[in-house]
């Protein structure tokens, strides 16, 4: 089993990595990019066996309190 | 006093720290991360450097130290603890400082010096810094754009814990004279109690005058000098 867990910065927050790929985006001639928000990718291997909905309670935990600040960012988690 | 100066792997300005307390006529010493103790210490100050390579998010794996168990208790008991650029970060991963900081805004690392602006002279940190001196001191940083909620904002304000803004030669709040895009331009802040303290500049690189500024030893002497009034206050 993998977790997954996506982190973005929040839409308050400024990004300015976001805007400086979008920026290059359009000038490598990619039309309609209205908005980039780059964040980081976590993958995490589940060991076997592990339980998914009490993997999914502990790394809501650990996604809140440390794999992501929510001051400043958002994360996904997906566990499949 | 004796000051208590944090070292974490990749910590890089303990060592300024502990030469700008002792220039100042003052005790300090290293406390390794791996320590659950400040032992005696009077006051703690959290260095600059790249903590734990800054992995994750600048302060994020520092923050969980043993030591930093000992640092908010210290905190939790009114000790004095000062924060200077990655130990500001640590602070707020730590949830001991509101706010949190990001990439500065044009994504450049600003290594120079900038004026800062004391907003508030009502603190162990700031009570010896005449209101309208302006600190010449260094920057140095990749990540300091200061940022926090608009209601976490609203508190700051409301409880006058913005303490440094960076500001223009002449004291003005500018766009231009803000390094990373902070908002408010915000260099520094510290907690409701007033006893935490966090900024991304450099006071401690800027205590002597073959370093190009002394403007920097009044954040150290306004916490020694809050120190010494408190233990005249116990001994009374």
């Amino acid at each position: 089993m993998k977790a997954r867990i996506i982190i973005t910065p929040k839409k308050a927050v400024v990004d300015p990595q976001g805007k400086t790929v979008q920026n290059a985006l359009a000038q490598m001639g990619y039309s309609g990019v209205a908005a980039v928000h780059v964040g980081k990718y976590i993958e995490i291997d589940l060991a076997p066996g592990t339980d998914k909905s009490a993997a999914e309670r502990a790394l809501h935990d650990a996604s809140h309190k440390f794999l992501s600040n929510p001051i400043i960012e958002d994360y996904r988690l997906e566990i499949e | 006093m004796n000051f208590a100066v944090l070292q974490f792997p990749a910590s890089n300005c303990d060592q300024d720290a502990i030469h700008a307390i002792r220039l100042l006529g003052h005790d300090a010493r290293y406390v390794w991360h791996k320590e659950n103790s400040l032992g005696d210490a009077s006051a703690v100050i959290v260095p600059g450097g790249f903590s734990y390579g800054d992995y994750l998010r600048c302060g994020a794996i520092a923050r969980f130290s043993p030591v930093m168990q000992a640092v908010k208790q210290f905190a939790d008991n009114g000790g004095l603890v000062l924060g200077i650029c990655n130990g500001f970060q640590v602070l707020t991963e730590a949830g001991l400082l509101p706010g949190a900081l990001v990439r500065n805004r044009d994504l450049q690392f600003h290594c120079e010096f900038i004026y800062l602006k004391t907003t508030t002279t009502d603190s162990p940190f700031t009570n010896k810094i005449p209101a309208d001196r302006l600190l010449r001191v260094p920057i140095a940083h990749g990540e300091g754009c200061y940022f926090a909620d608009e209601e976490t904002l609203a508190r700051l304000k409301a409880n006058n814990q913005i303490m440094w803004q960076y500001a223009d030669k002449d004291g003005n709040l500018t766009d231009a004279a803000n390094p990373n895009g902070s908002l408010w331009n915000i260099a520094g802040v510290c907690n409701e109690r007033r006893n935490v303290a966090g900024l991304m500049p450099h006071p401690e690189r800027a205590c002597e005058t073959i370093l190009g500024s002394v403007d920097g030893r009044l954040v150290f002497e306004s916490m020694i000098a809050a120190l010494e009034s408190k233990l005249a206050a116990k001994a009374a």
